[in-house]
């Protein structure tokens, strides 16, 4: 099977400061990868690189089986219609209601009638769990997990064959946070996305990652199943998952 | 990416359809319209829908076919269970709401007249508020001097006063010229040159001068308290200062309106200076006229009390600009359309403002100043 992304030997800096060198890493389709790792390990800015928002020092991205920053500005928009992309804070356009924010994409198409449009907007509200009646609101009347809603449902609107989610559940509390990784999991098992997403939160990764990616010393510490993962002797794989034995220990004590 | 095309074929006589092929976003770009009327020409008898022959199916198809079957699933329905699974999320979609006219009626038209009536009143309403709460907030200043924001009022009169020197000369300068020479031209018709000095003094000290300068600063430093007002309201900057007991008032407000106060009456001056600078050296080229002439005549046939009114209107324009700037900034919904739809309301109204102003001074002050 082809890897949905392929990044290898890539290398970052800002400035002076070496964020990657030469890191290597593969996702094949239908996995879900879970990038996680002490702050300023270079997650996000993975993340940025797989996208095509910032460009690498050195080493190749492929998307899909294509450079993502490719240079013919038309394979690159195409590229860029084929994976969706949800932001931290959501990123809806502050000036445009939640179906204008779902509907852009679409009509960027142009070649969908406007009753197109509008029955798949709906569509989309309906499948992250929001009522038509919220198509009419402002992003600023929103609450935090209706925000990550709508930039869900924007971010499938093309109907993406990968998704890729910044701290998908920070700033949610843990009831909205388990609801909106459930919503995750069954939009992947009926749209049959590949998802890569940078997390914090163990629960998170518990319910989601199928296969888990440990950033640190400026590479790929470890790269498998949570598993696989846990079991990996490193000073800072044994410091962050002895937290989640912890949780789970809580967990165990409150059911 | 190959793509298998979509397809629709009725099949037998029972008009039983057949679809095949890729019913999604990318299978569908470009054949859309042909293929929505032979699905409504094939569903016209048909009791029997095969998407067995279905590769993929998107909401896009499944809204598509949905569309088609009239809002219901067809009779008799061949689907694996992924397929029927679009169905299911696209069954949200009820029966097209019948097009609202949109068309305005006349009272309605009316009521939308009525409605920007009343928004400008309660604009003018707000910037009144602003101006009764710098009021409030210097009556507070007079008990506790020691909450005075000078560091504010310092930041703000280097932005709005000395970074804005170099570019109120450039144009006062250059505004002088062409008042100069245009005017020459036509004192000389008449032999009458040495009222250019007149001209340009009174012209400029007392009308051009201070509203040149207030539409530069409108333009300049109105925008930007706009700008700077408006995005920390986006940003809850300025609910982030409220909760650690700093009012708004006091440190936003307030220093940028005395900034202005201040500023203002200076930049006038300056840049009146400069516009007769640039007037007495055109009157020189044009007209012949020394300096020490031009210099040595100005304060004989333009009375003192020219300049003061400049100087007033300087105050009364910078407070203008300053408070409806602040108003709008503070106005500003937490979305980018209203913070650059204020930032634009906040220069029109300053500018507008500002030329009311002045004609209340021009009747005000009709009996001072005048040679004679």
């Amino acid at each position: 099977m082809k890897p949905v992304i392929e990044v290898s030997g890539l290398v970052t800096r800002f400035g002076r400061q070496t964020i990657h060198a030469g890191l290597d890493l593969a996702v094949l389709a239908g996995e879900v990868v879970a990038l996680v790792g002490g702050s300023g390990s270079g997650k996000t800015t993975l993340l940025r690189q797989i996208v095509g928002l910032l460009r690498p020092a050195s080493g190749e991205v492929k998307v899909l089986g294509q450079p993502v920053l490719s240079g013919d500005p038309l394979a690159d928009r195409a590229l860029r219609r084929r994976f969706g992309v949800l932001f931290q804070q959501g990123a809806l356009f502050s000036a445009l209601n939640v179906f204008e924010n779902i509907a852009f994409p679409l009509r960027e198409l142009r070649w969908l009638d406007r009753d197109t449009v509008r029955d798949l907007v709906m569509v989309k509200l309906a499948m992250v769990e929001l009522e038509a009646q919220h198509a009419w609101l402002m992003p600023a009347e929103l609450s935090g997990g209706m925000v990550k809603r709508v930039a869900l449902a924007r971010a499938l609107a093309l109907e993406p064959e990968l998704l890729l989610l910044d701290e998908p559940t920070a700033g949610l509390d843990p009831d909205r946070s388990a609801a909106f990784v459930e919503l995750i999991r069954r939009l992947r098992q009926q749209l049959g996305l590949t998802v890569v997403l940078v997390t914090h939160d163990l629960d998170t990764l518990a319910a989601l990652a199928t296969r888990v990616a440990v950033l640190g010393e400026r590479r790929i510490l470890a790269y498998g199943t949570l598993e696989h993962v846990m079991a990996q002797d490193h000073p800072f794989i044994r410091g962050f998952f002895a937290l989640d034995r912890m949780e789970r220990a809580l967990a165990r004590a409150r059911s | 990416m190959n793509v298998a095309t979509p397809s629709v074929e009725v099949t037998g006589d029972d008009g039983s359809v057949r679809l095949a092929g890729e019913w999604t976003l990318a299978g569908l770009q470009g054949r859309l319209p042909s293929l929505r009327q032979r699905l409504t020409r094939a569903s016209a008898g048909a009791r029997t829908w095969d998407l067995s022959g279905v590769q993929r199916l998107d909401t896009l198809g499944a809204s598509v076919l949905w569309r088609t079957w009239g809002e219901r699933l067809p009779e008799t329905l061949i689907a694996d269970e992924a397929l029927r699974g679009m169905f299911a999320a696209v069954s949200v979609l009820g029966p097209r709401p019948p097009a609202a006219p949109d068309r305005a009626s006349i009272p309605g038209r009316i009521a939308g007249l009525g409605r920007r009536g009343l928004g400008a009143l309660s604009q003018m309403l707000g910037v009144v508020g602003v101006l009764g709460q710098a009021a409030l907030d210097l009556v507070h200043l007079a008990r506790r001097p020691q909450d005075a924001p000078l560091r504010e009022l310092s930041a703000n009169l280097y932005k709005t006063g000395v970074s804005a020197l170099p570019i109120t000369a450039l144009v006062g300068f250059l505004i002088g010229i062409v008042l100069s020479y245009l005017s020459a031209l036509q004192l000389k018709n008449f032999g009458a040159d040495v009222f250019i000095i007149d001209i340009l003094g009174i012209g400029i000290t007392r009308e051009l001068g201070p509203v040149l300068v207030a539409v530069l600063v409108a333009g300049r430093s109105g925008s930007a308290m706009t700008a700077q007002l408006g995005v920390m309201r986006v940003t809850e900057e300025i609910d982030a200062l409220a909760t650690m007991g700093v009012p708004a008032g006091l440190r936003l407000v307030l220093p940028k309106v005395l900034a202005l106060l201040i500023t203002m009456p200076l930049l006038v001056a300056w840049t009146s200076s400069a516009a007769i600078a640039g007037g007495m050296v055109a009157a020189a080229f044009q007209l012949d006229m020394s300096f020490g002439f031009f210099l040595d005549t100005l304060p004989r046939v333009v009375p003192l009390a020219n300049a003061w009114i400049g100087l007033a209107k300087g105050l009364a324009f910078g407070m203008t600009i300053a408070l409806v700037a602040c108003h709008f900034g503070l106005n500003v919904k937490p979305n980018t359309e209203s913070l650059s739809e204020n930032t634009t309301r906040s220069v029109v109204s300053a500018i507008t403002l500002v030329i009311l102003v002045d004609a209340v001074f021009a009747i005000a002050t009709r009996n001072m100043g005048m040679p004679g």
